[in-house]
This record gives C-alpha cells, sequence and structure tokens, in this order.
C-alpha cells in the first residue's frame, strides 16, 4: 500500500468512476438507448433526463453510460488480444532469437509503419458504416500486438545477458522454468503498463474512426455519439451537452488511463527498489 | 560496415512493409461479402439520376478491368502489383471522370506534407526543448506544472482538439474559418496569407496534440539522463550548467527521440488525417474521405496505397538520420 | 596544500541525520601523495567529497572547514563553500568508476576541449589546442590517437587512464582520486598507480588517494590516514603504519594482510561497524575492540602523538584522557 503513489490513485479513481457509470448503471435502464424519437427531442436537462434529450430523440444520459459501456469494452478486446499475442510472439522473439526473431521483428515493423486509420477507412466505407465492432477491434488488433511484442522482445535480449539468468541457466533450470520464474515477473510488470496503452489507443482509434462515421452508427460507442450530433450541427445549434457529454467523457477517461498507467510504473519501480 | 548493415535491413523493412500494405489493400475488398463492383455500381446509380443499362455494363467492364477483377486471383494480384508499381496509374477517378486518380494525389499530396511536416516539426522541436528543461529542474515547481499540463494534453485523441478549437474559434469566438477554403493557384503574397491564415487551426490542432507526447517522453529522458554519472562528472570538472545541457544531456536524449519520431510516423499521419477531414483541409485525408463518401473505388484505392507508401518514406527518412547523429552505429 | 579542520558531515534524512564524518582533523602537505584506507561505508568517499566540496543535497557539513591553499602560498586559501571556483584548476576529483562517467556520444578530446574553458583565458584555435593535448598525452606515455575515439571504443584500463589526463591536465596543486584502481585487472593497476606516481613526481603536487585495497597504499603513498565508522583513526607516514600499528583496529588491519613466506593463522576482524545515525558515546571500535575497557566505551579518544608525524586515537595509548562528546 505504501508505494501507492498519487497517480495510481488518482487515475484510478477516474476510471473507476467511469467504470462505474459505464456497467453498473446501464443495469437500471430498460429499453434500447440507440433508437431515435424515444423521447421528444431536445428536453432540458430534468429529473427524468438527467442530461435531456437530442435532436433525434434519444436520452443523453442513458446513451452516455452504454457509450462509455461499448468504448470500454471495445478497448478491454483489442488490449487483451493484441497484448496476450503481442508478449507471446515478443517472448518468442527475444528468447528464441535468430530467424524467429528477424521474422518476427519483420512483421511487426510493418504494421508500425502501416498506418491504421487508412485501412479502417477502407473497411468503413466498404461496409459503409454497419462493421461490426468485432471487426474493427480484430483490425485492431492486428495493428495493436507490435507494439508490446517489441518491447518484450528487447527485455528480453537485455534479461538473456543478465546474470541472474546466466546463474539458473548453469543450475540446471530448463528454458521454460527460466520463462517462468525469472522472465515472466519481470515481462508482467512491463505488460500491464503496455495493456493499459493499448486500451487507450483501441478506444481512441475506435472513437476517431467513428467521429468520420467510419465505424459502427448504429452502436453506441463515445465516438459514434460526438458523430451523430456533428451531423445534426450540435455545434452550430448549441447542443453543448450532446456534444459536450461524450468529448468530457473521453478526455477523463483517457486522462485517467494515462494516469493509471504512469502510476503503475511508478508503483512497480519503487517496488523494485529504484 | 555496421552502417551498411543497419541501412540493408531498413531498407528490407521498407520495401516488404510497402507490399504487404499493397497487398491488405488489394485483398481486403475481395474478401467483402458483396461483390465491390456490384455494390460500388448500386451506391453510384443511387446517388445519380437512373443510368441506362448500357451505361451501366460499360462501368461494370471499366471498372472490373480497372480493379483488376478480370482473371483469376493471381492474375489479379500480379495485374494490380504490376500496373501500380511500374507505371503508378490507378486509373481514372469514378467520380470526376476522366481525371486520373494520380492528378489528385498530386494536388493534394503536397497539401498534408507541408501541414504534417511543419505541425511535426514544431511540436517535436517544443515538445522536446520543455520536456529537456523541465527534466533537469525536475524539483522546481514550473516543471511539475508542465508535466500536469502535459499528462492532461497527451491522452486526448486529435479530433478532441480539432473539435474544440472549431468550437471555440469558429463558433464562439467566431475569428477562423470554419472549413479551410482556398482554391489558389499560382504563388501570390495574397494567395500565401490565404493559406497560412486556413491552415492555422489544423496546425493548432496537431501541434497542440502533438508537444504533449515529445513532453513527456523527454522529461523522464532527460530526468534519467540528468542521473548518469557522466553528467555528474561534467559538473565536477566545473563546467557551467549551459555547456552540461547542450553538450551533455541533449545529444544523449535526443537520440532515443530521433527513434520515437520514426515510429510514430503512423500515428501522426493518422492524426493528419482526422485533423483535414474534419477542417475539410484539401490534403491527402479529405481526399480518402470525399473518395469513399461518393464511393470512388479508384480513389480509395490509389489514395489508401500512396498513404502507405508516403509513411513507409517517411519513417524510412527518420530512420537513416539516426546513425548520422549517435557515433555508436558509425564507429562499430 | 589542502587543510581539513576538525570537519563533521553528515547526510541530512529530513527524518534524521547519518553523521558520516566526524570530527576529521589531518592536513594534506604539498609534495605528498596521503592515503584513506578503511572499509567500506567507513566514510572515505563521503571525506573525499568534502575535500572537493561536492556538496550535493543531502550531504552537508555541520561543523569545521576544509581549506584549499593556492598554488605553494601558506596564506593565501579558499574555504569551504568557495572552491567551486577553483574546480578542475588548483583541485581536481577523479571519481569511482571510470566506465560511465564519460560522455558516450562525444570524442575524447571534446572532453578535453571542455575543460579549456576552466584554465585557459587565451583564445586558441581547435588545433593548438589539440597540439596541446596530444603532447600532454605522449607525456604520460598516452597515444594521441584516443584523443579520435569515442568512450566505448577504450578498454576500462584506457579509459581510468584518460581520466587520470583530463584531470591532470590543467595541473592543479591537489588531485583527488577514488578508487582509482578497483575493478581493474592487476596488470592495469600497476600501470594506473605508475602514471599516478609519475604525475606527482613531475609536478610536485598533492594527490590524495582513497582506497579499499591496502596493497595500493603501500606501493603509492607517503603518508596515510586510517579511518572507522566516520573518524580518522590513525594517521602516520606509510612506513611506520604497516610496520608499527598503534591503534588496534589497525594492527588487525596490517595483521590480515597475506605476506608471502607468512604461514601464521590470519585473523579477521569480528563484528561489523557501528550504525552511523545514532553514534555510541565512547570509542566507535570499543565493541570490536579485544582490548577495549568500560572507559572506552564511555570516552572518546582523541588523537594522540605516537611518534615523530605519527598520531592515534586510543585511550591505551600514552597519557590519554580522551575528550568529550562534542570534541576538544
Amino acid at each position: 500500500m505504501k508505494y501507492w503513489n498519487f497517480r495510481l490513485r488518482l487515475g484510478l479513481s477516474i476510471l473507476f468512476f467511469f467504470l462505474i457509470i459505464g456497467f453498473i448503471f446501464p443495469l437500471f435502464h430498460s429499453g434500447n438507448v440507440t433508437e431515435w424519437n424515444s423521447y421528444p427531442s431536445d428536453l432540458l436537462p430534468s429529473s427524468e433526463h438527467f442530461l435531456g434529450t437530442n435532436s433525434i430523440g434519444q436520452d443523453i444520459f442513458w446513451l452516455l453510460c452504454s457509450s462509455i459501456r461499448n468504448s470500454f469494452l471495445i478497448g478491454l478486446f483489442v488490449a487483451i488480444l493484441a497484448t496476450m499475442i503481442g508478449v507471446l510472439l515478443g517472448l518468442n522473439a527475444g528468447l528464441k532469437g535468430g530467424a524467429v526473431d528477424r521474422v518476427v521483428m519483420l512483421i511487426a515493423d510493418t504494421f508500425i509503419v502501416i498506418p491504421s486509420l487508412p485501412i479502417l477507412i477502407l473497411l468503413g466505407s466498404l461496409t459503409k458504416g454497419s462493421a461490426s465492432l468485432f471487426l474493427v477491434g480484430g483490425v485492431l488488433v492486428v495493428f495493436n500486438w507490435p507494439w508490446p511484442a517489441r518491447q518484450v522482445r528487447s527485455m528480453c535480449l537485455t534479461l538473456r545477458e543478465r546474470d541472474y539468468i546466466s546463474t539458473a541457466r548453469f543450475s540446471g533450470e530448463s528454458t521454460f522454468g527460466i520463462l517462468v520464474k525469472e522472465i515472466f515477473p519481470f515481462v508482467k510488470d512491463w505488460s500491464l503498463g503496455n495493456f493499459i496503452n493499448t486500451i487507450l489507443v483501441a478506444i481512441a482509434s475506435e472513437s476517431s474512426l467513428a467521429v468520420i462515421g467510419m465505424s459502427s452508427n448504429s452502436n453506441a460507442t463515445l465516438g459514434t455519439m460526438i458523430y451523430w450530433a456533428n451531423q445534426h450541427q450540435a455545434m452550430l445549434a448549441e447542443k453543448w451537452l450532446w456534444i459536450g457529454a461524450p468529448v468530457v467523457s473521453i478526455c477523463l477517461i483517457f486522462i485517467g488511463l494515462f494516469l493509471f498507467m504512469t502510476g503503475q510504473q511508478q508503483y512497480s519501480a519503487l517496488r523494485r527498489g529504484k | 560496415m555496421k552502417f551498411l548493415k543497419f541501412l540493408g535491413s531498413r531498407l528490407v523493412t521498407y520495401v516488404f512493409t510497402i507490399l504487404v500494405g499493397m497487398t491488405i489493400v488489394f485483398f481486403i475488398p475481395r474478401f467483402m461479402p458483396s461483390d465491390p463492383v456490384e455494390s460500388m455500381l448500386g451506391q453510384m446509380m443511387s446517388k445519380s439520376s437512373s443510368m441506362d443499362p448500357a451505361s451501366v455494363d460499360a462501368m461494370r467492364q471499366t471498372l472490373n478491368e480497372n480493379f483488376g477483377l478480370n482473371g483469376s486471383l493471381g492474375e489479379q494480384y500480379i495485374g494490380y502489383m504490376g500496373r501500380v508499381i511500374f507505371t503508378r496509374d490507378f486509373g481514372p477517378s469514378l467520380t470526376m471522370y476522366p481525371v486520373p486518380v494520380k492528378d489528385l494525389i498530386a494536388t493534394s499530396l503536397p497539401w498534408t506534407i507541408g501541414l504534417l511536416g511543419i505541425s511535426t516539426v514544431i511540436s517535436w522541436i517544443i515538445g522536446n526543448a520543455i520536456g529537456l528543461l523541465a527534466g533537469i529542474k525536475k524539483d522546481k515547481v514550473y516543471s511539475k506544472v508542465l508535466e500536469g499540463i502535459s499528462i492532461c494534453i497527451y491522452p486526448i485523441p486529435y479530433y478532441i482538439f480539432a473539435l474544440t478549437l472549431i468550437m471555440l474559434f469558429a463558433y464562439i469566438i467566431p475569428i477562423f474559418p470554419l472549413s479551410a477554403n482556398f482554391n489558389v493557384s499560382g504563388f501570390s503574397w495574397e494567395n500565401l496569407k490565404t493559406i497560412v491564415w486556413n491552415s492555422i487551426l489544423p496546425a493548432l490542432s496537431l501541434i497542440l496534440t502533438g508537444t504533449g507526447w515529445w513532453v513527456i517522453s523527454m522529461m523522464s529522458l532527460s530526468r534519467n539522463t540528468n542521473e548518469e554519472d557522466f553528467v555528474s562528472f561534467a559538473r565536477i570538472k566545473g563546467l557551467k550548467e549551459r555547456r552540461v545541457i547542450s553538450g551533455y544531456i541533449l545529444p544523449n536524449t535526443i537520440l532515443p527521440q530521433i527513434t520515437m519520431l520514426a515510429l510514430q510516423m503512423g500515428t501522426i499521419f493518422n492524426g493528419a488525417l482526422i485533423t483535414e477531414i474534419l477542417f475539410n483541409y484539401p490534403g491527402i485525408g479529405s481526399l480518402i474521405y470525399r473518395g469513399v463518401l461518393q464511393a470512388d473505388y479508384n480513389l480509395i484505392m490509389g489514395t489508401i496505397t500512396i498513404s502507405i507508401f508516403a509513411v513507409a518514406t517517411a519513417t524510412l527518412v527518420v530512420d537513416l538520420i539516426y546513425p548520422f547523429i549517435d557515433p555508436r552505429v558509425r564507429y562499430n | 596544500m589542502l587543510e581539513i579542520n576538525h570537519v563533521r558531515a553528515r547526510y541530512n534524512m529530513l527524518t534524521s541525520f547519518v553523521n558520516a564524518i566526524d570530527d576529521v582533523n589531518f592536513k594534506v602537505e604539498n609534495d605528498e601523495i596521503f592515503g584513506i584506507a578503511g572499509e567500506s561505508g567507513c566514510g572515505k568517499s563521503t571525506l573525499l567529497k568534502v575535500m572537493y566540496d561536492l556538496l550535493d543535497y543531502p550531504l552537508e557539513v555541520s561543523d569545521g572547514s576544509v581549506r584549499l591553499y593556492k598554488g605553494n602560498s601558506d596564506t593565501e586559501y579558499v574555504e569551504t563553500g568557495e572552491l567551486k571556483k577553483y574546480w578542475w584548476k588548483e583541485i581536481s576529483y577523479v571519481p569511482q568508476g571510470a566506465m560511465h562517467v564519460m560522455n558516450p556520444v562525444t570524442k575524447v578530446e571534446t572532453q578535453f576541449f571542455d575543460t579549456m574553458s576552466r584554465g585557459y583565458h587565451e583564445k586558441m584555435s581547435r588545433n593548438q589546442l589539440r597540439e596541446k593535448i596530444s603532447s600532454y598525452m605522449k607525456e604520460l606515455e598516452l597515444s594521441p590517437d584516443v584523443l579520435k575515439a569515442y568512450p566505448h571504443q577504450l578498454s576500462g584500463g584506457m579509459r581510468q587512464r584518460v581520466l587520470i589526463a583530463l584531470a591532470t591536465f590543467l595541473n592543479p596543486s591537489v588531485i583527488l582520486a577514488d578508487e582509482p584502481t578497483t575493478a581493474l585487472d592487476v596488470v592495469v593497476q600497476k600501470d594506473i598507480l605508475t602514471m599516478l606516481m609519475s604525475v606527482q613526481k613531475r609536478t610536485k603536487n598533492s594527490m590524495v588517494i582513497v582506497s579499499h585495497d591496502m596493497g595500493v597504499h603501500y606501493q603509492v603513498t607517503n603518508r596515510m590516514g586510517i579511518m572507522y565508522a566516520g573518524q580518522m583513526i590513525e594517521i602516520g607516514p606509510t612506513d611506520e603504519i604497516f610496520d608499527n600499528p598503534k591503534h588496534p583496529y589497525t594492527q588487525m588491519l596490517i595483521g590480515a594482510l597475506p605476506k608471502v613466506g607468512d604461514n601464521s593463522q590470519k585473523e579477521g576482524i569480528p563484528g561489523t561497524p557501528p550504525n552511523l545515525k545514532d553514534p555510541l558515546a565512547g570509542c566507535r571500535f570499543a565493541e570490536r575492540c579485544k582490548y577495549a575497557t568500560d572507559e572506552c566505551c564511555r570516552i572518546q579518544p582523541a588523537m594522540v602523538q605516537v611518534g615523530e608525524h605519527h598520531c592515534a586515537a586510543c585511550l591505551l595509548l600514552g597519557q590519554n584522557t580522551g575528550r568529550s562528546k562534542h570534541g576538544n
């Protein structure tokens, strides 16, 4: 507990706050939040509609809650898959070296260089804005596994030379044993940081895509909320709640994620005695 | 020798990346459940007024040809790659027939390079400068404040900045135009002023987002380097602080930042795309968007392929700067 | 000449103090090599930093001062707090760990050029500078080609030699070296020591060498000081310290050294050095000393003369009435 620094606490608090909004609150609402004209449009905030309603007759508050949940789900989905694949490939490359290393790194570098957005836009154009979130998520996984892979691999390279690995090897540990007992504890701290960063990148990518209408427009995510607001000239019509709510939420969620990531890095550095 | 090895491996990655990119662009539409040509035709027909069956057929032929959908998959692939690599011809734009896609790209690419190039350079320089000083003076108040501000700025995606700036400076306080309209041809001071005036908001949004990341990464780098033995020794020798920073800390921190710049090319490009679309800036981003909206398949294919090519080239260029600055790579 | 006058120094840990140096008092004369010996943690490196006036937080001097006398003067000096102006010109410092103290991305010659601003006010061209440095390197029997190299291209021993050249180039009157031979193999060690001695012989300046390796002191130093738990407990000519150690700690230290042809059983020194946060009332070595008496645990011994230039701090030596906890 004593290593829980300020950043970690602040970041986690923000995230916790939004996780509750995203996952607990919608349990209290029944009905389809994305259905147009469920309610009279352009109502001001009231006890019935906490943030009012928008121009297409949706309740802004419940829409926001669902959007937050879906954005988180996408982020988690992509982060889990990309981190698993990335760590696995990175470990293989770093520990085996040689041809395996070169091939994995070549593929990884390729996907780092190729900008993801044009490809996502290509997908979006072909599916005409009704791509399933799984498809978008899948493509994001393909573009995001190289980052953890690179980091894990470079850690393996330095660890390979480190004394305690040689000691383990000389005392007869099998490669797998070394992997689990010596390398993994070291790697998992860093992987956690990568994991959180990938959540951030995934949500950012999906929402960027959604804002220009290339994602799954019929689903409620923070990005699509902004998209629809834009489509109905929310800024011109000064409907600040409609466009402001998702914008503020995204900013805060990202700040929370980033604080959590750097806070966690500080935590693990302190634990190692730096 | 080490340098040649470095160069060689970078070139291999470069070529491989472009080939893979082009292959992805080639194969994705072919894995779509619906025949892309038919859906293109369908979209075109619904957008324009009626087209008689003969023209539709002719269109289908042209599309199939330009698409390279004639022949087996293998033949198509080879035909496509050959066409693009050797003639760099993406066919005519379907909505602006018969203007070749090549020309459309040629007019819009310079705008993107200009906007991106200038914003990236500015944000890299400013971000690193701030980060360098803030990292060294890590105990002073202003350093912590700067760090806090950067933490709040960095995670925010490009489009939020773009939207906020639009909200603030185009709606609430209408100074700048809502979208960048300039049809300027030829070079004149009037035209230059218009260009700059219209580019300020998009550039500003790119610079703001970019700087955040450089400040944060440079701060932690400079903080760590400041604690290295050779920096303490420089101070022990009695050198002036200015010399310690410029001669010892700066060179050692700027190198990883150059590597980082190479890695970020893709991300920065993504941001530029969004920014161009939101600001209606006449670069390649808007061109892609226009192609998508108008189901202009040739345009889409062409612009996306060029994007991949541009980012790969930019990455290669930055990568190649590195060995010229780091003596450890140059001298074995 | 360097005077260390009743210096007390400590590390300010905010909630407590670690008293690293307690009432250390000695002089380093011109034209001599003074060695400071002791086990790890006894405060020798800290003492060296205090002598150089390198007082980075949390290190602070709480009492006494260090005086650096300019050139061969007996009267002109600067005191603790003002030495920074004379860094590298009148006094230089070679820190521990030569491996990492050079800038990895600049050539060796640039590291020399940097120091020029300290000593030379005339504007010289790069080439002239290079000439000057090359000829100095040759004097030290170092190849001038080293100048064009990057630090990572040099071996550990080479780097240490370059460091010594760097530290002596502006001809300071005092040179402080912290463990100059640690982590180097014996052959290289001998080279380094030879180099140090030849520099000193030529310039006749003062040199202070800190080392836990008694062998180094034996080969190189004229006079020595033995430190224990932050205090200087014996000072004297090196020969005398080795042949006739007076303080029980020194005796055990010398006794533990292997000698060719000596088959006797060697004794280690039992116990560990005391915690410096709460220094003991009496002699700090008392709990490990086999001659300790009750008095030893209560009274701090003062330095007492045991030979012409030889003194030691032990209650059992001659007429020693000790001193109170507050010194003097």
